[in-house]
């Protein structure tokens, strides 16, 4: 099968690949998929608790090159992005932007899952619920 | 010698013809046109008698006894299905049963489930860890209806070789007609379908540098006579087994093809092994946690088949593909999303699985290449190493089996 450009880019130079330590403040972790399944990403985000906003994102991937594109996406997008922002993005977005074909797209649903994790991680550790974070973050 | 990029390393998929093959085809598209079966002219003697010595030279090549006992069909699934469905079909009024095992190639397995739908029972032998068929639970698995057992004599992904001989001494016991898929072994493994007791089997010229397009089964004349309902019908070719103008070039090339490698079969196999041996080493020596999967010693000697773990076999192919073509039996590249069935048929975990490498050595294959492909190997599945989860959990002593996954 033919990647797309976009693909093979991320695949070949993935963006943000790492981990943070699970307890540092303000980092949530998600780690969606199974080994079995051939798709296993755990994906982490490191927010400002001041701001609320994601100031870094790493990602490390088990899959196959479409897997780990979707989650190189998924870590540029997150990055400068609000809590309440980074859990609009779609995994049709990452289809789009990828250019997955159907057999693949499983892949981009998966980055969403892992994105949906990392923030219910974070808001279950750190934060308050999205929508009240700018309030807590003047106030501090 | 500077090397030349992409390296071909899938000879499972199919091989290069060798160019004495295709040599030997070229006046059979020109002035040698004739139909095989224009029995009144020169046009078809002269194709008639092509088409003799490649039946000769395929006889040769598997030790049959008379060239007659070859059908030509259009390739290895032709001749499986001919084989599967026509012995079920003349023998119907002796029995309903067939035997086989669970990693015959997609062909076999696909006719199997046909006849399955059609009434016919069926029983999948398991193999072991090393890929092989059991020849005492084959035994018991025989019933008073069985009338046909059908083994790949090696298969395509690990390059196990079956016990073959074992088991047509086991059918001609039984009075049970035996097949043999030998589409990956014959041309490359000493194959006898005399000394191993094989009533029928399937192969294919482009898998022994001959030309797509073109294969043929061997049926048994004599001890037993074996008889086959055909599936095409028409003017009656081939015995009235294969109906069909044959494609003498094509045929007149698997002729060629497997008179060379009957020639060169002991120096090549010899030469093959150990280049596939430096390979595994190259590999093994530098990539923790990684297994070959099959038999070390009952294997195809071309045929190299290496788990990863941690990693995934698609984004290892990714890795590399621009310079080296090789095959997985991994999850993404058949679209269906299951690991492959024959490596799960062993009985490993399925991510291990998912994360198989085939390597097909042929006869082109270099020192050079096989130098090459084992560094950039250890090279990407590094790479990925670095980038894998599973690795990280796993460097970290977290126990993978005790994660309860979130799957999707």
């Amino acid at each position: 099968m033919a990647y797309s450009e976009k693909v093979v880019d991320h695949y070949n130079n993935p963006r943000n690949v790492g981990s943070f330590t699970k307890d540092t403040p303000g980092v949530g972790t998600g780690l969606v998929g199974a080994p079995e399944c051939g798709d296993v990403m755990k994906l982490q985000i490191r927010v400002n608790l001041e701001t609320g906003l994601i100031e870094d994102a790493k990602f490390k991937t088990f899959g196959c090159g479409s897997a780990i594109a979707s989650s190189s996406l998924a870590t540029e997008w997150l990055k400068g992005k609000s809590v309440d922002e980074a859990s609009k993005i779609k995994n049709t977005d990452i289809v789009n932007e990828l250019k997955l074909p159907p057999v693949k797209i499983h892949c981009s649903v998966l980055a969403e899952d892992a994105i949906k994790a990392a923030l219910s991680d974070y808001r279950d550790k750190w934060g308050q619920p999205a929508a009240a974070e700018p309030a807590r973050g003047d106030g501090a | 010698m500077a090397l030349k990029l992409p390296i071909f390393m899938d000879s499972q998929s199919t091989t290069p013809a060798d160019p004495r093959v295709v040599e030997a085809m070229l006046p059979y598209f020109t002035e040698r046109f004739g139909h095989a079966a224009s029995r009144n002219h020169s046009f078809g003697w002269e194709a008639e008698a092509g088409l003799d010595e490649a039946r000769d030279q395929i006889a040769k090549l598997i030790g049959a006894r008379d060239p007659k006992e070859l059908v030509f069909t259009s390739g290895g699934t032709e001749s499986i299905n001919l084989a599967l469905k026509g012995v079920v079909e003349m023998y119907r009024e002796k029995g309903n049963h067939v035997l086989t095992t669970t990693i015959e190639q997609r062909a076999g397995l696909d006719v199997c489930k046909r006849l399955e739908r059609l009434g016919v029972e069926v029983t999948y032998l398991p193999v072991g860890k090393d890929g092989l068929v059991d020849v005492d639970r084959l035994r018991e698995a025989i019933t008073p209806k069985t009338i046909l057992i059908s083994v790949m004599f090696a298969n395509n992904e690990i390059g196990s070789i079956q016990p073959i001989a074992e088991i047509g001494k086991l059918a001609k016991e039984r009075g049970i007609v035996f097949h043999t898929d030998a589409t990956q072994a014959a041309g490359k493994i000493p194959v006898d379908v005399e000394a191993m007791g094989i009533d029928l089997l399937s192969c294919t010229g482009h898998l022994l540098y001959g030309p797509k397009g073109v294969g043929a089964l061997y049926v048994r004349r004599k001890g037993p006579r074996v008889r086959l309902a055909p599936m095409m019908d028409g003017g009656g070719h081939e015995r009235g087994m294969r109906s069909g103008t044959v494609p003498v070039p094509l045929a007149v090339g698997f002729g060629k093809a497997a008179e060379i490698c009957r020639e060169v079969m002991s120096s090549e196999s010899v030469r093959l092994a150990a280049l596939r041996d430096r390979l595994q080493d190259a590999i093994l020596s530098q990539v923790d946690e990684a297994f070959m999967n099959g038999h070390p010693e009952r294997r195809l000697p071309h045929n190299l088949n290496i788990s990863f773990a941690y990693v995934e076999g698609e984004s290892v192919l990714m890795g590399l593909n621009k310079e080296v073509a090789l095959a997985s039996g991994s999850a993404c590249t058949s679209a269906t999303l299951e690991p492959s069935y024959v490596i799960s048929a062993l009985g490993v975990d399925a991510e291990l699985a998912h994360s198989s490498i085939r390597f097909g050595l042929h006869r082109f294959t270099t020192e050079e290449e096989v130098d090459f492909v084992g560094r950039r190997t250890v090279e990407v599945v590094q790479r990925l190493r670095e980038m894998s989860p599973l690795y990280e959990l796993a460097k970290e002593g977290v126990d993978l089996k005790t994660i309860q996954w979130k799957g999707e």
